[in-house]
């Protein structure tokens, strides 16, 4: 039971603790989960953000997962996950009651008109970033664009281009092999 | 009770298929507020600025946010804990098999075609913020004035901003907050919301 309540409050402190998740919350999980408490293994860690990329959801959450899995069985995954994403709750909860209690101030107005040209700059630097790891030869390039159009105009679903996007990545692959 | 239901769903499925972190989820974000009208684009984009300046994964974040906006506090549960689930239900699932999993041809074959769609997608909903704050549609259609369809503003701060945060080498590196705040106190002070 102390161990659950460990895991949670630990994953709680790492979620609370970092802004922007992902690379963002790795040297905190080093010292939390490797140096202190002995959860898992420098290498275990690793593999397991290795794989939380490579699997659908959230990194963050999906490393949690592992570690309290590992730590404690299916409750400790359980628990650790959820107490990664508490302080989200919390903090997100409260901020969006205050925004939504003065979105009709000129001032906020203004200053998320101002924010809106922000947040477009830093989706597409993090697009640039992505870009650089991901397309990396011409199939890759032509998965973006097919991806990028069918998107962007014509309002299709996502989960249609990641279905075909992985059954294009076992295809293409494959011819690559068979050319061999 | 349908809202929730639809909520926990709609983020059931966006954690389900969003690949790749954080940004991955906005893609599916976009697409519940098309298909349900929840909320706005617009809306989403602050959202996002509010996701990226506080602690906590960003998916989460925006999650919560967005369950909030549409349904009040239960919403915001019901959202994240749908987001979640896939994940600690995958997870565990192949936590048994790590190693197989991850060396898995197929696997690796798989995320060759997923990372470029996964960017493909991101760039899609980057570029839906982009028409959204440049093109003014409806000022160009009531003055007929071609000057008005571009909006000018938004685009000299984008220009900036875009040096500051990948250009100039020794602010590109600071937090996403300082220049999300940056741009709050320059649209107050220019009075970028008209108002």
């Amino acid at each position: 039971m102390n161990k659950l309540l460990d895991l949670f409050l630990t994953f709680a402190r790492i979620g609370g603790l970092t802004f922007g998740g992902g690379y963002a919350m790795l040297p905190m999980l080093q010292k939390e989960v490797v140096e202190k408490r002995g959860w898992a293994s420098e290498e275990e860690l690793m593999d397991y953000y290795a794989i939380g990329q490579c699997t659908p959801g959230i990194i963050a959450v999906n490393t949690a997962t592992f570690v309290g899995q590992k730590t404690a069985g299916i409750a400790g995954g359980i628990i650790a996950t959820l107490g990664v994403v508490f302080p989200s709750l919390i903090i997100i909860t409260i901020i969006a009651a205050f925004i939504q209690n003065f979105s009709d101030l000129a001032i906020v107005q203004n200053a998320f008109a101002g924010i809106r040209v922000c947040v477009c700059v830093l989706i597409f630097n993090a697009v640039v970033k992505l870009w650089k790891k991901s397309v990396i030869d011409k199939p890759t390039l032509a998965v973006f664009l097919v991806v990028f159009a069918g998107s962007a105009f014509f309002n299709l679903s996502p989960i249609l281009f990641v279905i075909l996007a992985a059954v294009a990545g076992i295809l293409l692959k494959n011819k690559e092999v068979q050319a061999k | 009770m349908m809202i929730y239901l639809q909520l926990f769903f709609e983020f059931f499925k966006a954690g389900l298929f969003a690949i790749g972190g954080g940004m991955a989820t906005l893609p599916f974000l976009y697409d519940i507020s098309d298909k349900t009208g929840w909320f706005t684009y617009g809306q989403l984009a602050d959202m996002v600025a509010i996701s990226e300046s506080t602690p906590g994964p960003i998916g989460v974040n925006m999650a919560t946010y967005v369950g909030f906006t549409t349904a009040g506090i239960p919403g915001s549960v019901i959202a994240t804990l749908g987001l979640i689930t896939p994940s600690i239900i995958i997870i565990l699932i192949i936590a048994g098999f790590l190693k197989a999993f991850k060396d898995n041809k197929y696997v690796q074959h798989a995320f060759y075609g997923l990372r470029p769609a996964s960017t493909g997608l991101i760039a899609a909903a980057g570029f839906s913020v982009f028409a959204l704050i440049m093109f003014h549609k409806d000022a160009y259609a009531a003055s007929g004035n071609i000057l008005d369809l571009v909006s000018i503003p938004n685009l000299v701060l984008l220009a900036v901003l875009y040096y500051f945060t990948a250009v100039c080498k020794k602010t590109k590196g600071l937090h996403p907050v300082v220049f999300i705040a940056a741009s709050a106190v320059i649209g107050i002070i220019f009075q970028f919301g008209g108002v």
